[in-house]
């Protein structure tokens, strides 16, 4: 009988079914936090969710490379869900008129000040080569950062954790130091959120004011597309 | 919610191949926010087309898909720990200082640009 129950038990640890389901409970108990504090900037969803099912994996001792293969069909609608970022952008794109000049300035002008500043306090610090590679690409959003870190000789799964806390970061604290730096205009705070808090900081926004929603996703896309280019040239001028 | 889907997938199929057969150095998905973008531009899609609601879906639940990859903090936990001043700093420092450079800049050349 034991055996059986060691068995099962063993399974559901492995099972795709076990991980959708806990990481589809804890991400509901987040938005259940959020809605009960009345949408406090620290009740974001995902980092209650991950905490809960961080811990809950320790515990049971699973690993993380099974549960990231168990709950491969979750990551995948990031996909998708990024197409759909057009949409805020569409209902949007009246507000994009004399606007054009400040974004292919200032976005540009953000990736390079991102990479560079990370890659200098970092080997500042004491934190080496390959941290600094790893800490480069961490501003835009996760699957791009991920490619970025891996061509730069970073460590793509760290640099993945590392994009998704900046996320975090743009969703707890954004709006605040944004209003703390007296940039009130919604296009520019949009800009600027999603310039180093790409997906995450974008949902953020899009709950703050629908303008400022569509232009972080503007600008997730058009940092994603600069920092390409960027990158490579800022890591080989700065990293020792 | 399926058609709707059935958009959005095939935008980003479409992003996805662009990326490979150009080289771009961009993510597939970012090229297949621009296709769709384009389509709904061309077609002046209101607010009750399949794919605008399929996208209002997706979009409530962003914060859900990045959680797989925020999970691997477990793995760098004592990376993280050993290396906690520069990871923090870096992380703190380059946010900020991007959000505050784009931020203020577009502030900036917005108000010169309506001056004139």
């Amino acid at each position: 009988m034991s055996g059986r129950l060691g068995d099962t038990a063993d399974w559901m640890v492995h099972s795709p079914v076990f991980f959708v389901l806990l990481t589809l409970a804890a991400y509901r108990v987040g938005r259940e936090v959020r809605d009960r504090t009345g949408g406090h900037a620290l009740a974001q969803p995902v980092l209650i969710a991950v905490a809960l099912v961080g811990t809950t994996i320790a515990v049971l001792g699973v690993d993380y490379r099974v549960y990231r293969s168990g709950t491969e069909m979750v990551a995948f609608w990031l996909g998708p869900a990024t197409v759909a970022l057009a949409v805020p952008l569409h209902r949007q794109s009246h507000r994009l008129r004399g606007f054009l000049l400040p974004l292919l300035v200032a976005i540009p002008l953000g990736a390079v000040v991102s990479v560079a500043s990370a890659v200098t306090v970092v080997q500042a610090l004491g934190g080496g080569a390959e941290l600094a590679r790893t800490l480069a690409p961490a501003s835009t959003t996760t699957p791009v950062a991920i490619a970025l870190s891996e061509t730069a000789g970073g460590l793509p799964p760290l640099t993945a954790v590392l994009a998704v806390t900046a996320g975090i970061l743009g969703a707890v604290a954004g709006p605040a130091v944004l209003t703390m730096l007296r940039i009130r205009e919604r296009r520019a705070r949009g800009l600027a959120l999603g310039a180093v808090s790409h997906g995450i900081g974008t949902s953020r926004a899009l709950t703050e004011d629908a303008s400022e929603g569509a232009f972080a996703a503007l600008s997730m896309g058009l940092t994603a597309l600069t920092t390409s280019f960027v990158l490579p040239v800022v890591v080989a001028l700065l990293v020792r | 919610m399926i058609t709707g889907l059935t958009w959005l997938l095939a935008c980003q199929l479409v992003g996805e191949v662009l990326v490979r057969l150009t080289d771009a150095p961009v993510p597939g998905p970012v090229v297949g926010m621009v296709v769709l973008f384009v389509l709904l531009r061309a077609r002046g899609s209101g607010d009750d087309a399949t794919v605008v609601r399929a996208a209002d879906g997706l979009l409530r639940h962003l914060q859900l898909f990045f959680v797989p990859a925020g999970v691997g903090v477990v793995v760098y936990l004592a990376r993280i720990r050993d290396d906690a001043v520069p990871i923090v700093a870096a992380l703190l420092v380059s946010w900020c200082a991007g959000l505050a450079v784009v931020g203020w800049t577009t502030t900036l050349l917005e108000r010169v640009g309506s001056r004139r």
